[in-house]
């Protein structure tokens, strides 16, 4: 107890200086909550919008089917089997067509994958249903934002599309953009446009065929698939986990750094102290105080400054961190890059981020930062208590 | 009296180059015509490729070796960047050689669609070498004169559905028997791409070309590419090692 009265006596007393090094460790226990809280809500983000838009529950692959490898893909599309048709007929799978084309935006030419998707369809989110409302000859083409930043192309344009059908034969018909996605998800964007799929199976002769078949969220794979090839979620995540994953792996030498910040802050702050404070050991140890208390004593302080730290973060750090997690952070904007699209760079990023903060992070961020700072606390005082009494009260220098 | 003799020969000569001229050859002469002037057993040829882009124009240099229809060996002499690199077509294989990479790489799939060295012409364009009547079939819509020249307007319509372009429009000069303008046509219609030749020289005995333009009709405002022939021999001795894999490194 009387530990604990003189560590905070000896707390308030040093004043400014204390506040000093609580504000800093505050900063780190913040930063380091607030970073894992982003890129927790980014990856979260990332994987749920790569579920909604583009995997759904997994999906059934024709045999040649592999989008690593678009050389197979003019092979890659057959008549779905019928365990996997009777899905689709029930509404619980969407089969999706592609192929690659040219289109000439402009007059300019330009290769894209052409994907043909049932207008319908409600297992993607994903706004097919503009394709059902045009009525005229042209293709009506839906594309993503960035397909229409890149190709310059606006609803209501019209270009020509080229193709070859199932027998290598050469055709061309003028398109349509009946409408442009918002989309997230670069994956169903950059490159592609997407027609109806029973227009595009006309165009290419390949009646009722599809390349793969997308099912629902929470249904059960099928026994038989007469030879396509099952796709469950976790396969067709395996991309963006790995990115996860990777990330995870590379976030703990951002907290290292974080840390040792604050770590180097409180133990330059406990050496001065004690430096400052030899005549006061000097004088406990001298009225009985053992060793083991002084190091107590010092270590104590280094434990309340960490407390003290936990508060501050709550106090100021909470509201942002609330913030963080419920109006989301416009990062892009933030870093005056607003009109520039995640899409087009690659990567799968919302417009606005929302923070996903866990007790677990709390609770291993508090106990990870109050044993640093007991440490960095605990390495000075030991090694005061090794003076002598009397060289403490002359003033030694140690 | 030999003299009249011989005028009269000459006038009734000229009378019946005239009136075979003007007599409307059945479309299987015509085809067989072309093939006739424009196949060889082999051929060695130095041309130029010019590909006119939308800012600047480039002129790729090349040296080709063919036999037939189906063997090509062509080697890119110029600019730099190009040169050294390799093209091999042996029946319906197409590969390509690259001395920055020092790889081989076989064309196929959706990469035969795609253009060669930037051009208006696919490798799809440059693997067609089936024999047209075995395609299409062929009719003579009749005759057209252009600047002062007759041709004989040919329409091919394809009777197989393997073939890249189901309708194709060739001008045929009645003269040289070569198709000096041809049209390539869409299933639905649309015409896709054009081709023009020009500068015909008597050869070894036979019309020859020696510059062609073709030209991508769905771009807007493109120049087509052009392909002007500097020299051309035929019936050479071409190894066959010339046509294997192997020399595409050498």
């Amino acid at each position: 107890m009387l530990i604990l009265k003189l560590a905070y006596k000896n707390l308030v007393g040093a004043g400014v200086r204390t506040w000093l090094n609580v504000f800093v460790t505050a900063i780190s226990f913040f930063l380091i909550i607030f970073m894992t809280g982003l890129y927790q809500g980014m990856e979260e983000h990332s994987l749920q919008i790569l579920i909604d838009t583009e995997i759904a529950g997994g999906a059934y692959w024709h045999p040649d089917y592999d989008p690593a490898d678009p050389i197979a893909l003019e092979d890659a599309h057959g008549t779905p089997p019928s365990p996997v048709a009777a899905l689709i007929e029930d509404g619980q799978a969407v089969p999706v067509l592609i192929s690659q084309a040219a289109i000439y935006p402009n007059g300019r030419i330009r290769p894209v994958i052409m994907k043909g998707i049932i207008p319908g369809q409600t297992i993607l989110d994903f706004p097919s249903s503009t394709l059902a409302g045009y009525e005229g000859s042209d293709i009506p083409v839906l594309i993503g934002a960035g397909m229409a930043k890149s190709s310059n192309l606006k609803a209501g344009d019209t270009f020509i599309i080229r193709w070859l059908d199932a027998n290598k034969t050469y055709d061309a018909q003028e398109g349509i953009v009946v409408a442009v996605m918002e989309t997230e998800n670069f994956q169903i964007d950059l490159g592609q446009i997407w027609i109806p799929i029973e227009r595009m199976q006309q165009m290419l002769s390949m009646p009722g065929e599809a390349s793969y078949v997308t099912y629902a969220q929470g249904l059960d794979a099928l026994a038989e698939t007469d030879g396509w090839i099952l796709r469950d979620a976790a396969y067709l995540n395996r991309h963006m986990v790995a990115a996860i994953d990777a990330d995870r792996q590379a976030a703990p030498i951002l907290y290292a750094i974080l840390l040792a910040l604050a770590a180097m802050g409180i133990f330059n702050s406990q050496v001065l102290t004690i430096f400052r404070r030899q005549k006061e050991i000097g004088t406990l140890m001298a009225l009985g105080m053992t060793r083991p208390k002084v190091v107590g004593l010092f270590t104590t302080e280094g434990g309340m400054n960490a407390f003290l730290a936990l508060i501050m973060t709550i106090i100021l750090g909470g509201p942002v961190l609330y913030w963080s997690a419920t109006t989301g952070i416009p990062l892009l904007e933030m870093y005056g890059m607003g009109d520039v699209d995640a899409a087009e760079m690659g990567f799968i990023m919302a417009g606005r981020i929302i923070s996903v903060y866990s007790v677990g992070l709390f609770v291993t961020t508090t106990i990870l930062v109050s044993m640093i700072v007991l440490i960095v606390s605990y390495l000075p005082a030991r090694r005061i208590a090794k003076m002598k009494p009397t060289d403490a009260l002359r003033g030694k220098v140690y | 009296m030999i003299k009249i003799l011989r005028n009269t020969t000459f006038l009734a000569l000229i009378l019946s180059v005239l009136s075979a001229q003007s007599e409307q050859p059945t479309a299987e002469e015509l085809i067989k015509a072309i093939d006739d002037n424009m196949s060889a057993d082999n051929r060695v040829i130095t041309s130029k490729m010019i590909v006119h882009g939308r800012r600047a124009s480039r002129t790729i240099e090349s040296r080709s070796w063919v036999v037939g229809t189906n063997l090509a060996f062509t080697e890119y002499l110029s600019p730099p960047r190009e040169a050294g690199t390799k093209m091999l077509k042996t029946k319906d294989k197409l590969w390509t050689y690259s001395p920055q990479t020092d790889r081989i790489i076989q064309i196929s799939g959706h990469m035969l669609r795609q253009s060669v060295m930037g051009s208006d012409m696919s490798y799809t364009d440059m693997m067609e070498d089936r024999p047209l009547l075995e395609m299409y079939n062929a009719t003579v819509e009749g005759s057209e004169v252009i600047d002062g020249r007759k041709y004989w307007i040919l329409y091919l319509d394809a009777k197989v559905s393997d073939v890249s372009y189901p309708k194709r429009r060739s001008w045929v000069d009645v003269e040289y028997l070569l198709p000096m303008k041809e049209e390539l046509y869409a299933k639905s219609g649309k015409l896709l791409k054009s081709s023009t030749m020009g500068g015909v020289m008597k050869i070894e005995g036979r019309w020859y070309p020696t510059s062609f333009n073709f030209k991508d009709e769905l771009k807007r405002n493109s120049k087509g590419t052009q392909w002007v022939i500097d020299t051309i021999e035929f019936d050479v001795d071409i190894p066959e090692s010339r046509f294997s894999k192997a020399s595409l490194r050498k």
